[in-house]
């Protein structure tokens, strides 16, 4: 039996084409996957990621158990309400998963981590918590439901959809969380657009989906989700990184702090495991689509395709590649599709930010 | 979701007319558009190229996957959709307008056997769509 999220009798009556993502039942697309994609690019958009955990982190251990359990320095969050992103490493260095975190007071911090991946996560916390911070209290959130709202609209449509909200989020700058129990707003997202992402109690989820969609915010679904984080060269766990994976080898190195002295979970792996590969962005040079898995041949060695798909911004295909260290940007590469080697030129992404191309081929 | 009467279908989700002049123009029906969302990208089989029955002879592919399309007969290639390279999704528009290529059939008997509109019905039926 899939897991269906407090929206999900909405989603049907939107006309939602319903898919199986990670064991949840969630909409794929409400007609057409371009057009919503366009919509957050152009207006705002909404998405139902209730099936993402949250967890809440409570107590006055709360910062130093962070700062071992996390590979981003958790000692950047200085100003409540700011949100850091991280990796969840294992000993061994692999990606268990990655997450949001909000510092929201010194003993309260609220970690967002994947789906699919929430079960195990939660049991890795509790085990660090047992042996390194036993008085933390670390409470998953199910009775949460969550609602990005994105776009270059999205936060003057929120407003008008509560309007007692934009007097406390008006002032928020990117990255920044505002609590106003039962309700935190953070303008957070996976689309390289602005807007919010909103958490409430699961019961009201359906009410503020129906004022969002009456302030002309129309639904997107997990299809157009993927082609916005593709563009926005966001990573998407379990297929641009997992357990097998140094962050360093996953286009992830800025968010590892391998400098200050600080230790943390993984350090020591990926400090004896120097990168040999890295990822990159692709643009497919013609006709065709670029997809997870396809092999990358270049001037150093193969490579691999770790998430590939048709940009409806450039309309062209591009991709994320796991290639040799070495590889420069503007490389030519061929990329292997159905027996034929078609040209993918190497470059710099993310690929688009705000509306607008931002890769660079230098 | 519609399946015109006038048409024949394989069970692999193409549609056939047949022309005045003998050739059969192939596409995929509206339910395989519909199954395959938003199409960006058609690449049909090269005029003169001898297909066998159910031979993959061109692929489209939407944002999610990329699938192929079969022979529905035996015959020789004699032209393909060239709107479509920059227009895949007339495909999504009109199934049954948005053609992908047309074939001269080895043996124009062969339409004959395809599935007429009930029998293609019971296939989609079968399938769930």
């Amino acid at each position: 039996m899939l897991k269906r999220t407090p929206l999900y009798q909405t989603h049907r009556d939107m006309g939602a084409k319903m898919v199986d993502f990670g064991g949840w039942e969630m909409p794929l697309h409400y007609g057409s996957q371009i057009e919503e994609h366009h919509q957050v690019r152009r207006d705002a958009g909404m998405f139902d990621v209730s099936h993402m955990r949250v967890v809440d982190v409570e107590g006055a251990e709360a910062r130093d158990f962070l700062r071992i359990l996390l590979a981003n320095n958790i000692d950047k969050l200085t100003l409540p309400g700011k949100a850091l992103y991280s990796c969840l490493l294992h000993e061994d260095g692999g990606v268990l998963d990655d997450l949001i975190v909000y510092f929201l007071s010194e003993d309260w911090f609220r970690i967002v981590i994947n789906a699919a991946t929430a079960e195990k996560d939660i049991a890795w916390m509790l085990k660090q918590r047992d042996t390194r911070a036993p008085a933390l209290k670390i409470t998953p959130r199910p009775d949460l439901a969550m609602i990005a709202v994105q776009g270059p609209n999205a936060r003057a449509k929120v407003w008008q959809a509560l309007p007692g909200s934009q007097t406390s989020t008006q002032a928020l700058v990117l990255f920044q969380a505002h609590v106003m129990p039962p309700w935190f707003f953070a303008r957070t997202g996976y689309t390289g657009e602005d807007g919010f992402e909103i958490m409430l109690p699961a019961p009201d989820a359906a009410a503020l989906w129906l004022a969002l969609a009456a302030a002309d915010v129309k639904p997107v679904g997990l299809g157009a989700r993927d082609t916005l984080r593709l563009e926005a060269g966001m990573s998407l766990y379990g297929q641009d990184m997992d357990e097998a994976t140094s962050p360093l080898e996953a286009g992830l190195a800025w968010t590892v702090d391998l400098q200050s002295p600080r230790d943390f979970i993984g350090k020591a792996a990926l400090l004896a495991n120097p990168p040999q590969r890295q990822l990159v962005g692709l643009l497919l040079e013609q006709g065709g689509v670029l997809r997870a898995h396809q092999v990358v041949h270049t001037a150093l060695g193969d490579g691999e395709i770790t998430s590939g798909s048709f940009s409806p911004t450039l309309n062209r295909s591009i991709a994320l590649a796991r290639v040799p260290l070495g590889i420069q940007t503007g490389a030519t590469t061929e990329v292997e599709i159905r027996g034929k080697r078609l040209q993918a030129k190497v470059v710099k992404y993310p690929f688009v930010r705000h509306g607008k191309p931002c890769y660079s081929e230098i | 979701m519609t399946i015109p009467a006038d048409l024949k279908y394989t069970a692999s989700h193409e549609w056939v007319r047949r022309e005045a002049d003998g050739s059969m123009t192939v596409g995929i029906t509206d339910a395989a558009q519909q199954m395959l969302g938003d199409l960006v990208y058609v690449e049909p089989p090269a005029a003169g190229r001898q297909l066998a029955v159910g031979e993959e002879c061109a692929v489209v592919e939407s944002v999610k996957s990329a699938s192929d399309v079969y022979a529905p007969l035996a015959g020789k290639v004699t032209a393909a959709n060239v709107e479509l390279s920059g227009a895949p999704q007339l495909i999504n528009q009109d199934a049954y307008g948005a053609w992908i290529f047309r074939i001269m059939p080895d043996n124009p008997a062969d339409f004959d056997t395809l599935l007429d509109a009930a029998g293609y019905q019971a296939v989609v039926d079968a399938e769930g769509h």
